[in-house]
């Protein structure tokens, strides 16, 4: 009885340690397959000729490792950290939160071992096979019973904003997972699409868009209002702001996939729309940069001294430009340029290394320490180092692949004055040789910086021990 | 005009208005005791 008392009167920051800690882990290894992949397209050997090593099957353990290993386990800690705090109260049940923590890790695993194999439903981003994706969804309905249940028995009146888009990116991810994966199974390893033709496109797309959406950017949202005030010791800017911004994503992000299927056998209408509402989608965005950024008004000569604050402001301008970019890319006439060429892998990594992992990288330096006991990491010189070797590889990749892009773009649709084609499309894969390789290097680079914050975390850990932080005896009336 | 494009384009008004009428609530109340204490919320634990 004693004990249950006690208990409940403290945070449950295990859950978050594991998952903070699996995020530096896996942060690594995704981003070296990555290092590996863009290393095999400078150099094809390097895939070694063996069929599990090949550039096909190590490309979605990539992505998977990135985002829903990397991303996901960041995701995890950063939403039960940040719950607990602006609830002030205790998850709603242990036992289910340390169930997640397994069962993801189960389907990290998982998809490490099948997607070599060859295993795959061959959707992008939703690759995995369909007793993954079962267990997939078990995970992720317990995730929303812990998280909605602990908001259910918060100690505050006020839903805080960063609770709002944890909440829309479990929901959403929730729907999409289900939706996207809805199959017919043809053995263990085997399945069919519950959908066909332009239709199977469409779900497709509806539901990697949203992937990028929710996934990747309203749960990174949420890290952002609860981060970036907390390190920079200052409200949120804009308040108001803050709800124009979640419900504006909130009604048009839905709509945006059908930009990836511009000029294929979808109807006119819907790229349309798409565009439409892909353009739309730049207010809301910017609105949000804006609020971040502005946090910081009447404090900006903290970016010098503070490195972790840094990441966290230099992951809003990466989205700030990334979701400029993205609009842009989005307009018809565009697309017809930079459809199926690297500018749309260059644009997804200034989204993804740029904002979603500095935006972690800030918070998991903010988080570590202190569920260490500490005041800071090991060493802050370490954070200072990581900072400019990823700035530095988010900049070499980014503007390589945007050279990269144009040049092969241009290079398709070049004619001669009798109306045949300049080039053939080997000459374009020639071209595209040294910005290829300065690619690999800024990948390389921003993998070395996640080294580095794996020794920082594990001597931060080593040098502390897991801290039990108690519930404020004291409850704030907002 | 059939019912479900009918539905579909009310159901869209409807999500507009909607969405207005936030936008104005959220700025009507930009100054107020209540958004306060929900920006400060983040430093109320320590």
């Amino acid at each position: 009885m004693q004990n249950a008392t006690v208990k409940a009167a403290t945070y449950n920051d295990t859950v978050v340690r594991q998952f903070a800690i699996m995020a530096v882990v896996w942060g690594v290894v995704g981003t070296l397959m990555g290092v590996i992949i863009a290393s095999q397209l400078v150099w094809p050997e390097l895939n070694l000729g063996l069929p599990f090593t090949s550039f096909g099957r190590l490309r979605p353990l990539h992505t998977n490792a990135v985002i829903f290993a990397f991303g996901g386990c960041a995701l995890f800690a950063t939403s039960y950290y940040v719950v607990q705090r602006t609830c002030q109260t205790r998850l709603f049940s242990d036992k289910l939160a340390s169930f997640t923590f397994w069962g993801w890790q189960a389907v990290i695993v998982a998809a490490a071992i099948s997607l070599p194999l060859g295993y795959t439903q061959s959707k992008e981003y939703g690759e995995l096979e369909w007793p993954i994706d079962i267990l997939i969804a078990i995970v992720w309905i317990s995730y929303a019973i812990v998280f909605f249940g602990t908001i259910g028995i918060r100690k505050v009146k006020h839903i805080y904003v960063a609770n709002w888009f944890y909440g829309a990116f479990i929901l959403a991810v929730a729907l999409l997972h289900i939706v996207e994966s809805a199959a017919i199974p043809a053995g263990m390893f085997k399945s069919y699409s519950a959908y066909a033709g332009v239709q199977d496109a469409m779900v497709q797309w509806w539901y990697g868009h949203n992937a990028v959406g929710f996934f990747l950017t309203a749960g990174f949202l949420g890290m952002m209002y609860y981060f970036v005030p907390k390190q920079a010791e200052r409200p949120v800017y804009s308040y108001s702001l803050s709800i124009v911004h979640f419900w504006a994503l909130i009604f048009t992000y839905m709509w945006a996939g059908p930009h990836h299927l511009h000029y294929t056998a979808l109807p006119d209408w819907t790229q349309s729309l798409g565009m439409v509402l892909s353009l739309i989608l730049f207010a809301p965005s910017w609105g949000g940069m804006i609020n971040g950024i502005m946090t910081l008004s009447g404090a900006w000569h903290k970016l010098r001294t503070d490195p972790i604050l840094r990441f966290l402001i230099v992951s809003l301008s990466f989205y700030g430009m990334s979701t400029f970019e993205g609009p842009m890319m989005a307009i018809k006439t565009v697309n017809a340029l930079s459809h199926y060429t690297d500018w749309t892998v260059g644009h997804v990594h200034s989204g993804a290394l740029g904002w979603v992992g500095f935006i972690s990288i800030g918070s998991l330096y903010f988080l570590i320490p202190r569920l260490f006991g500490q005041k800071q990491m090991y060493s802050v010189k370490a954070i200072e180092v990581h900072f400019w070797m990823a700035t530095i590889g988010v900049v070499l990749y980014i503007a390589a692949l945007w050279i990269s892009g144009v040049m092969e773009g241009l290079m398709w649709r070049a004619m001669n004055a009798d109306g045949t084609l300049a080039y053939t499309f080997v000459e374009s894969v020639k071209a595209k040789f040294p910005y290829y390789f300065t690619r690999a290097l800024g990948g390389f680079l921003y993998m070395s910086g996640l080294v580095i914050m794996l020794w920082n975390t594990y001597k931060t850990a080593t040098s502390g021990k897991p801290a039990t932080v108690e519930v404020p005896a004291v409850v704030a009336h907002a | 005009m059939d019912m479900i494009n009918l539905l579909r384009i009310l159901f869209t008004v409807l999500s507009f208005v909607l969405f207005i009428a936030i936008v104005v609530w959220a700025w009507r109340n930009r100054h107020s005791a209540q958004f306060k204490d929900a920006q400060h919320l983040p430093f109320d634990q320590d």
